[in-house]
């Protein structure tokens, strides 16, 4: 498979074969008497059945190399296997004919598609972007989903992770998402970059079918590395999906969503090579450098100055005992802007997306609401549901320890709206596509349940204008 | 100069072994043939350990490296506020200018425009007598920003031979002295060796900060230091933000250690056109700011803090108040961790270095507010974020800098999910400075500023008291002297203790208005208590609409005008319910 990969020519040159393994060690190889290799560089190492794998160089000195090996070190032997050092670090080939195609998480095309010939190499590690040269994120991105829009603004260039547990219905609201996003005022729609790392073939064949059925594969570009691929190979996977981002967003000026699933996997296979290496162990046995390596994925998102495309991010993992302090949404958390959490809670009340939007935040939210962008009362609807809905949750444990009869009137309204909020705007329709004045108006029905005089989030001029009573009563009070 | 040459030995990440170099610890060398740019950070033998500023793919053991026999230094000199630069002083504009948008590597760049003029006007003269720190002359840096040019402090004094006027750039001499030394306005200085001063001076002056629970209860001082530590998302970030652009620091020293590409984007973007509030300018004139973002190279990101905190002694020297934000100082630890566990080191707890702490220390002490060299008066203040892994409290950064620090705010996850921001947790934080700064208050804010505050204090403290016992039976249950507590307890959060960031006129709130707010709730607690003992019931006590009236001042461009009707409003609800409490009465 590895020999369809498309590779720069340089790699083509005739190098030295070398036979000297000494060890070979989990998803390590270590190579002896060597020539100067760099670090970095990529391997090829010829099997005794004639097969080939792929590696890179972790570790170079006059002593030995180490080369960890993406496809597995199942059949490598210290004896008759060869090892070649290409003499250049990995390379994805780009063109715009990658849209529509799928390849392997190594980055072979695996739909037995026509060849695809590159308009340039590009090396998958990708160079940071320069903070001076980039744009700030504002354009509002409507998913249709109202605890995301309403609540937890995505805006065009921002990395927003979905937070999950395993079993719970992450793939079907990251589907959803990529089909209804939309910035806006505009038609375009987003080209679709999605990494599967270490999902179930069931799973894939969920996405792909998604895919076909709705037109959206033909702007879609699928690497998949699958639960039966070699670990380490996921390494590359979502380095080589954010090459072709990139290549299409700052190349060909088109807007595209990267979507990866599951993190957790990524991280596992970071962890394995850790150990092989015998590194000391930063939290949970994960590397020292696990923060460093993803942000090298995530901080791949985002606009640049004068460039007509940008890159947004949709990472989905899975906290491993749904423990967000887990260092992976931990370490996530820290590098995305914002996270969408999945509660396993509102999933087992039957609420469809069970999103609690209590832990879940988006900083760049302020950036893409109100006024022109969306609706002058979009922050303070969302700020006064949310507090009430904090409110209400506190206060249902408080009713199992001392009933209902101990609460005030007040916190009845909170009790019930909290209810309200779950089972009208929370819940919603798997194809159920609300535009943000859906959700807005859906926000002020429920708020109107609730006695005026507590809504101390939203001041009296945005409430005369919105609020159902005054709308009704057909006097809005005009803002100038 | 010792320039010995060398060779690579071994590449692994941004760790590079060398031979032949014989350097001193922290020499900076160049590795590889396209030169790369690293520093000596450990000697073992004929091995020396290299950390490489720069992405080290490719480079191959058996290419040249070069030993420079200098350490790792920073330009100072005029230009240096309104630049953004990388962890190693790398003017990311003039990056961009070179390399487009993404930034790669073996490209030098020195930290000043070398060829811009500059206008100096001189305030020595011939055959006077300089020392070292001394002003010499000044240049007009921005628009906030005098620009104060000093004979370096590693420099020897001596009789002023020759100076000149006009404009220069800052590499030509404008000054010679008797002893031979030729003064241009910029000079190196090494980023790992604190700036003399004369002397540490206590800190009893505050640092405003505009923002209500600091200011009020766990106030910094100038040339002060404090920690915000505190889970993702719970603020730290805001917080610093909010600090850099209210603060009445004169000069901002804002690192992006190992943070996100995108905040540094908004800083740039919004300081420009954002108004320094003591002066009027804009702040990005009084701003320097350093970004080594997440992604960019972890050498650099270790280097970043001290590149920073050398750039904030400068001005320090000539007699600003300095303020450094570092966010965050957890990724420059994990930076010290990712290099040290290549080093094969002993690590010390969670795999940090054992130095660790001593690194934290070291940095920290370089704040204070000082006697300068010249007999000047400035001040360092740094505020660090900390990122604790898993938002617990105890790993061992948080540990370290709380042992150093004297300010603790401690955010907490739980009142940022609540959107009480900011979400600092008032129980839990302190400061040791008051001490010093009652006096201050007392004189510059309201004699009673410290009683009041201790009254609000004791309000919190009784709430979460009371808190305990509302969780078994709910608040009705308790007698109404304790439910108006809770009640008046619940104004200090609300009115007071939160603060919108994004909200145009609260993100800044003055003294002034601090000590208002605090007089209204007290106010409110003080009618309420009166008027329970008149038979007034706790139900029409709490709710009322000059309360909300109050709550929403906060957000009035004419707050005294809104402070004022809300008061009144106050005054006449209580009358009104004493007045039907008497019909009451006389009824019965
Ligand atoms: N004072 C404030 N006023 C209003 N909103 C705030 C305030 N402080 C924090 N927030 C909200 O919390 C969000 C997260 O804050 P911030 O980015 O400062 O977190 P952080 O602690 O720096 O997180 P990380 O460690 O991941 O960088 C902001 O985007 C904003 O929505
Ligand atoms: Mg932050």
């Amino acid at each position: 498979m590895a020999a369809k990969t498309p590779a720069a020519p340089a790699a083509q040159t005739t190098q030295k074969e070398y036979r000297t393994i000494s060890n070979v060690k989990g998803p390590l190889v270590f190579v002896q008497k060597t020539h100067a290799v760099g670090y970095g560089e990529l391997v090829q190492l010829r099997l005794p059945n004639g097969q080939t794998r792929r590696g890179q160089v972790l570790d170079t000195s006059g002593k030995h190399v180490v080369v960890q090996v993406f496809e597995g070190t199942t059949g490598i032997d210290n004896d008759k296997t060869t090892v070649k050092f290409l003499g250049e670090t990995i390379k994805f080939g780009v063109s715009k004919n990658i849209l529509g195609r799928v390849f392997s998480g190594a980055g072979a095309p695996i739909d037995g598609g026509p060849e695809i010939i590159p308009d340039d190499y590009r090396d998958i590690i990708g160079a940071a972007i320069n903070p001076y040269s980039r744009a700030s994120p504002h354009d509002f991105i409507q998913t249709g989903i109202s605890t995301i829009d309403g609540n937890n603004s995505l805006v065009r260039g921002q990395k927003l992770p979905i937070f999950s547990g395993s079993g719970l219905p992450h793939n079907d609201i990251a589907l959803q998402i990529a089909r209804q996003a939309k910035v806006r005022g505009t038609d375009e729609a987003f080209a679709v970059v999605f990494a599967a790392m270490g999902i179930t073939n069931e799973e894939a064949k969920k996405f792909m079918g998604e895919f076909e059925r709705t037109g959206a594969l033909k702007r879609a570009v699928i690497f998949q590395n699958l639960a039966d691929d070699p670990a380490v190979e996921r390494l590359l996977t979502p380095r080589l999906a954010l090459t072709a981002a990139e290549y299409l967003a700052f190349d060909l000026g088109m807007h595209v969503l990267v979507i990866f699933t599951d993190v957790t996997n990524y991280c596992e296979a970071l962890r394995q090579i850790g150990a092989a290496r015998e590194e000391v162990p930063g939290r949970r046995g994960y590397p020292g450098y696990m923060y460093t390596d993803l942000a090298s994925l995530y901080e791949r998102a985002g606009n640049i100055k004068g460039k007509k495309g940008s890159v947004t991010q949709f990472p989905i993992l899975t906290m491993p005992g749904d423990d967000i302090t887990h260092p992976i949404p931990d370490l996530s958390g820290y590098i995305t802007e914002g996270q969408i959490v999945i509660s396993r809670e509102l999933h087992r009340k039957g609420v469809y997306p069970p999103i609690n939007v209590l832990p879940s935040l988006s900083r760049l939210m302020n950036a893409g609401i109100g006024g022109h962008k969306t609706r002058d009362d979009h922050k303070k609807v969302s700020d006064q549901c949310y507090a009430f809905y904090a409110e209400g949750r506190d206060l249902r444990g408080l009713v199992a320890i001392v009933g209902k009869d101990a609460l005030s009137s007040r916190d009845l309204q909170v009790l019930d709206f909290a209810e309200l909020f779950e089972n009208r705007y929370v819940r919603q329709g798997r194809d159920e596509d609300r535009s943000i004045e859906d959700t807005l108006d859906l926000g002020w029905e429920l708020l109107a349940t609730v006695d005026e005089k507590l809504l101390t989030r939203i001041d009296k001029k945005t409430i005369e204008q919105f609020h159902p009573k005054y709308k009704k009563a057909g006097t809005p009070v005009k803002a100038h | 100069m010792v320039n010995l040459k060398g060779t690579v030995y071994r590449v692994s990440g941004p760790v590079v072994t060398a031979t032949g170099i014989k350097p001193a610890m922290y020499d900076i060398v160049r590795v590889g043939d396209e030169r790369l740019m690293g520093e000596v950070i450990q000697i073992e033998g004929e091995y020396s350990i290299i950390q490489v500023y720069e992405d080290t793919s490719g480079v191959k053991p058996g290419e040249p490296v070069e030993n420079t026999g200098l350490p790792l230094v920073v330009e100072l000199g005029p230009g240096l506020l309104t630049s953004i630069y990388d962890g190693i002083q790398r003017p990311l504009e003039v990056l961009q200018d070179k390399m487009g948008h993404f930034i790669l590597r073996g490209v030098d760049v020195p930290g000043l425009d070398h060829s811009k003029k500059w206008e100096f006007k001189p305030l020595v003269k011939k055959g006077d007598a300089i020392k070292p720190g001394q002003v010499i002359g000044t240049v007009q840096e921005s628009t906030s920003i005098l620009h104060k040019i000093m004979l370096p402090p590693n420099v020897e004094g001596g009789k002023v031979t020759d100076v000149k006027a006009g404009s220069f750039t800052i590499e030509e001499t404008i000054l010679t002295l008797d002893n031979g030394a030729k003064v241009a306005m910029m000079h190196k200085w090494p980023v790992r060796k604190p700036r003399p001063f004369a002397e540490k001076q206590l800190p009893t002056i505050p640092l405003i900060t505009g923002m209500r629970i600091l200011d009020g209860l766990f106030p910094i001082a100038k040339g002060g230091t404090a920690a915000i530590p505190g889970p993702f998302g719970s603020g730290k970030t805001v917080t610093q933000q909010s600090l850099a652009k209210y603060s009445n620091a004169q000069v901002v020293v804002y690192i992006g250690c190992g943070e996100r590409g995108n905040e540094m984007t908004e800083v740039l973007t919004e300081f420009p056109v954002l108004e320094d509030p003591q002066t009027g300018n804009p702040l990005m004139a009084r701003t320097c700011l350093i970004a080594n973002t997440s992604n960019m190279p972890v050498a650099a990101r270790e280097a970043s803090c001290y590149t920073g905190i050398t750039i904030a002694e400068y001005y320090r020297d000539m007699g600003y108040d300095v303020a450094l934000m570092a966010d965050s100082t957890s990724r420059w630890a994990e930076a010290m961790r990712e290099i040290g566990s290549r080093l094969e080191e002993m690590p010390g707890e969670e795999g940090y270095p054992a130095y660790l702490s001593a690194r934290l220390s070291e940095f920290y002490e370089r704040a204070g507010r000082c006697t300068v060299l010249n007999g000047g008066e400035g001040s360092i203040s740094v505020i660090g974020a900390v990122s604790p892994a898993g938002g617990d409290f105890s790993e061992p950064v948080t540990q370290a800098t709380l042992r150093i620090v004297k300010v603790f705010w401690a955010l907490d996850a739980k009142l940022a999910q609540r959107r009480h921001f900011p979400a600092i947790n008032w129980l839990q934080s302190y400061s040791l400075y008051p001490e010093y700064l009652a006096s201050h208050y007392a004189e510059h804010a309201a004699p009673d500023w410290n009683e009041t505050k201790a009254q609000i204090m004791e309000i919190l403290q009784k709430e979460a008291e009371l808190q305990e016992i509302v969780q078994l039976v709910g608040s009705d249950a308790l007698p109404p002297e304790q439910q108006v507590t809770l009640e008046t307890a619940r104004l200090i959060r609300e009115i007071y203790l939160q603060q919108n960031a994004y909200d145009k006129v609260d993100a800044y709130s003055s003294l002034q208005k601090d000590y208002k707010l605090w007089k209204a709730i007290l106010r409110y607690q003080t009618l309420s208590g009166a008027a329970l003992k008149m038979g007034a019931t706790t139900k029409e006590l709490t709710g009322l609409a000059a309360v909300t009236d109050l709550a929403r001042a906060r957000f009035e461009a004419k707050f005294e005008e809104a402070y004022a009707a809300a008061m009144k409003g106050l005054e006449n609800a209580f009358t009104e319910m004493a007045a039907k409490a008497k019909k009451h009465e006389v009824l019965a």
